[in-house]
């Protein structure tokens, strides 16, 4: 499955390309981060989509405390 | 301004003030560490605890670290003045940037604010019911008022009106349509009440298509933005160790005093932030972007523009490319009898038939057809037409019909070219001569790309070598390849892509039936993208009118973008390096690497930001003209 979502206060554009980095280590997982439309595409499969998302949240947050995705 | 930036520019300001007190207040010892100590913590303290606790959570080396190691470092030395002013400029520079990244976001969505915001609905008692685009079905109808998006493709059942498309394809001149003519989602009602049915529903429609293509063109980066993002993964950590060893090393080898090596270091620190040179890549390219959709070219990705800035090769598709793929009667040539008498019996024995030449016979007539006086006709697929027309037998083919019926042609025979012949009971008549003539900004749009440098350009077709050649020659284009099927124009593009080359290769055509040829050039533009889902499918850029002349304006953007962003690499690192050598012989102050952080983000974002504004290719121009004279 593969989502796009809106991010909000991502601030910063090498924190951005840190995240895409970190989320692409993540089993089975194709992100894309854009900074300048901040916005996120999420590939993951169906199965285990919530929960790896839930883990690319924590992820995310890790890099840049206050970026959030609005899901 | 959002409110968070306010709030940031606020406490800047007033930060700002507070240490100018300071600086002149009559302070010495404690009294004076203490009364720094707190403008530093008013204006980094949310830095030094997102480092604080960045690190608890494993995140090392990020901005937030370095500016507080290299600050804390400065006032361990008693820099107390330059500890609070790297801080105050850091965060003028964080604010700047977040100030900088939202202007240019909202600038280049209003470049792009084609979103219909509501569609009135007809209901069944004929009153209107204010819906969400997204919530009306298709085969519904709908009214737009004059003034009003249009907010789904649809075709006109009531009314005509004048169309502004120019947020779609950069085309200033209003559109026409009237009942039964296509209206599109995104463009502008100017003049009068249009009722439609509804096409596609606003997920299918064009508009978004086109917004979904803008928004998801990050995905494909650019190659300038991929080293640069890889380039700060390594850049930062050895900026940091290079600080390391420059704290280290000279004390312990050479006795030296650690302060001033200490401070050379925490320079050092202060330089190593990427952001910078992160920032104004992604920005330069999306600038273009929404440049380019200005103009009506839609490019789908950073990658796709890199490509077609390098584009030195460029083939393209004859027919709804360079020519408008529809016959004109252009030369009438009647043998004994007048030319009207010709005209009128092609025209009639055509007037069953619906291929392109027909109609082109038929339109050259221009005279409403008697059908009482044609008795029967007959389509022979391959060589024309066999009419009855006022009680005589009437052929209109290719001259292999005429041989069929072995009808002497006499010196019409040797004609070159898409030729009617007719003849009539048995006798030649004369002859038509069709043809797909080319666009009138063509022959400008080729000049325009041999203007650019572009060192090849070539046309495929799978007309007749007599036809190709001609439009290939009067363009001025290198060559033509003709009597093409298909899976041939592939194979061509094929050949040539694997010859000795040193630019990309573009193929141009209008999405209709070569898609695979679109999908195999390095670049594939597809022109006419408006109203066609294939076209904007199957290729990388999009131009949204059928004007050749938008290849040459596509072209000037992506280099403008190009060469952007490759003067912002090269004068940020420039920037960086200098400041590194100069702070690691003692020449520059931490004031200096703040500076040189801060002010390179700074006019590296102006510089990204003129990507978004584009001159119009002097071909474009001519094409308007052009326009403006046909009434």
């Amino acid at each position: 499955m593969k989502k796009t979502y809106k991010l909000e206060d991502l601030e910063c554009a090498n924190c951005a390309a840190k995240m895409e980095n970190a989320l692409n280590q993540l089993e089975g997982v194709h992100a894309n981060i854009r900074f300048m439309q901040q916005s996120m595409t999420f590939e993951a499969p169906d199965e285990q989509f919530d929960s790896l998302l839930n883990q690319a949240q924590k992820l995310m947050r890790k890099i840049e405390p206050d970026v959030r995705v609005l899901v | 301004m959002t409110k968070k930036q306010r709030k940031r520019l606020v406490r800047i300001l007033a930060a700002l003030a507070l240490f100018i007190v300071v600086l002149f207040l009559p302070l010495q010892g404690v009294p004076q560490l203490l009364a720094y100590l707190a403008v530093y913590l008013f204006i980094g303290g949310d830095i030094l605890w997102r480092a604080v606790r960045n690190i608890l959570r494993g995140q090392v080396f990020d901005e937030n670290f370095l500016m507080s190691v290299a600050t804390v470092g400065a006032f361990a030395l008693g820099d107390y003045k330059e500890g609070i002013a790297v801080m105050l400029f850091y965060q003028v520079g964080e604010w700047f940037q977040s100030y900088a990244v939202g202007r240019s976001r909202r600038s280049i969505a209003a470049l792009m604010d084609i979103r219909p915001d509501h569609a009135n609905l007809l209901l069944e008692d004929g009153s209107l019911s204010q819906l969400a685009p997204e919530e009306v079905d298709s085969g519904s109808r709908i009214v737009i008022k004059p003034g009003e998006r249009v907010p789904l493709d649809g075709i006109v059942e009531e009314g005509s009106s004048s169309l502004d498309t120019s947020a779609l394809t950069g085309e200033s001149l209003p559109r026409e349509t009237e009942k039964g003519g296509e209206v599109i989602s995104g463009s502008i009602n100017l003049t009068g009440l249009l009722t439609v049915r509804v096409t596609k529903t606003y997920g299918q429609s064009t508009v978004a298509r086109i917004l979904e293509l803008v928004e998801s063109s990050g995905q494909r980066k650019s190659k300038a933005e991929n080293f640069i993002t890889k380039f700060a993964r390594y850049y930062t950590p050895a900026v940091c160790l290079a600080a390391l060893v420059l704290a280290l090393l000279p004390p312990l080898l050479l006795g030296q005093s650690f302060g001033v090596w200490v401070y050379r270091a925490l320079t050092f620190l202060v330089i190593s932030c990427p952001c910078a040179l992160v920032i104004s890549i992604p920005m330069s390219i999306f600038g273009g972007i929404g440049g380019a959709s200005k103009a009506g070219v839609l490019i789908k990705g950073g990658n796709y523009l890199e490509a077609l800035a390098k584009a030195d090769t460029l083939v393209f598709d004859k027919t709804g490319t360079l020519t408008e793929g529809k016959f004109v009667v252009t030369q009438q040539k009647p043998v004994g009898v007048s030319a009207d008498e010709l005209l009128q019996w092609a025209a009639y024995a055509e007037q069953y038939s619906n291929h392109p030449i027909a109609q082109s016979v038929r339109e050259a007539y221009g005279k409403t057809v008697q059908t009482q006086r044609i008795t029967s006709a007959e389509e022979l697929a391959g060589f024309g037409v066999r009419a009855v027309v006022d009680g005589a037998e009437v052929l209109v083919g290719n001259a292999k019909l005429m041989a069929e019926y072995e009808i002497d042609m006499g010196e019409a025979a040797r004609q070159g070219g898409t030729v009617i012949h007719v003849a009539r009971e048995g006798r030649y008549v004369g002859s038509l001569l069709a043809e797909d003539l080319p666009k009138p900004d063509a022959i400008e749009a080729v000049a325009d790309l041999r203007r650019l440098g572009v060192k090849q350009m070539v046309m495929l077709t799978g007309d007749s070598a007599e036809a190709g050649q001609k439009v290939a020659e009067g363009l001025g284009l290198d060559g033509a390849y003709t009597g093409l099927l298909p899976q041939d124009k592939v194979e061509k593009v094929e050949q040539m892509l694997e010859g000795e080359r040193t630019g990309t290769l573009a193929f141009v055509g209008d999405g209709v039936n070569d898609a695979p040829v679109l999908a195999r050039a390095d670049v594939g533009i597809a022109m006419g993208g408006l109203g066609s889902d294939a076209a904007i499918e199957a290729a990388d850029i999009v131009i949204m009118t059928d004007e050749p002349a938008k290849i040459p304006t596509a072209i000037r953007i992506s280099r403008k973008t190009v060469s952007i962003v490759r003067q912002n690499i090269v004068f940020a690192l420039g920037v960086k390096g200098i400041v590194l050598i100069l702070g690691a012989l003692g020449f520059a102050s931490m004031w200096a690497a703040v500076f040189a952080d801060v002010g390179v983000a700074f006019l590296a974002i102006l510089n990204a930001m003129r990507a978004l504004y584009i001159e119009k290719a002097p071909a474009e121009n001519q094409t308007a003209q052009l326009q403006r004279k046909v009434p």
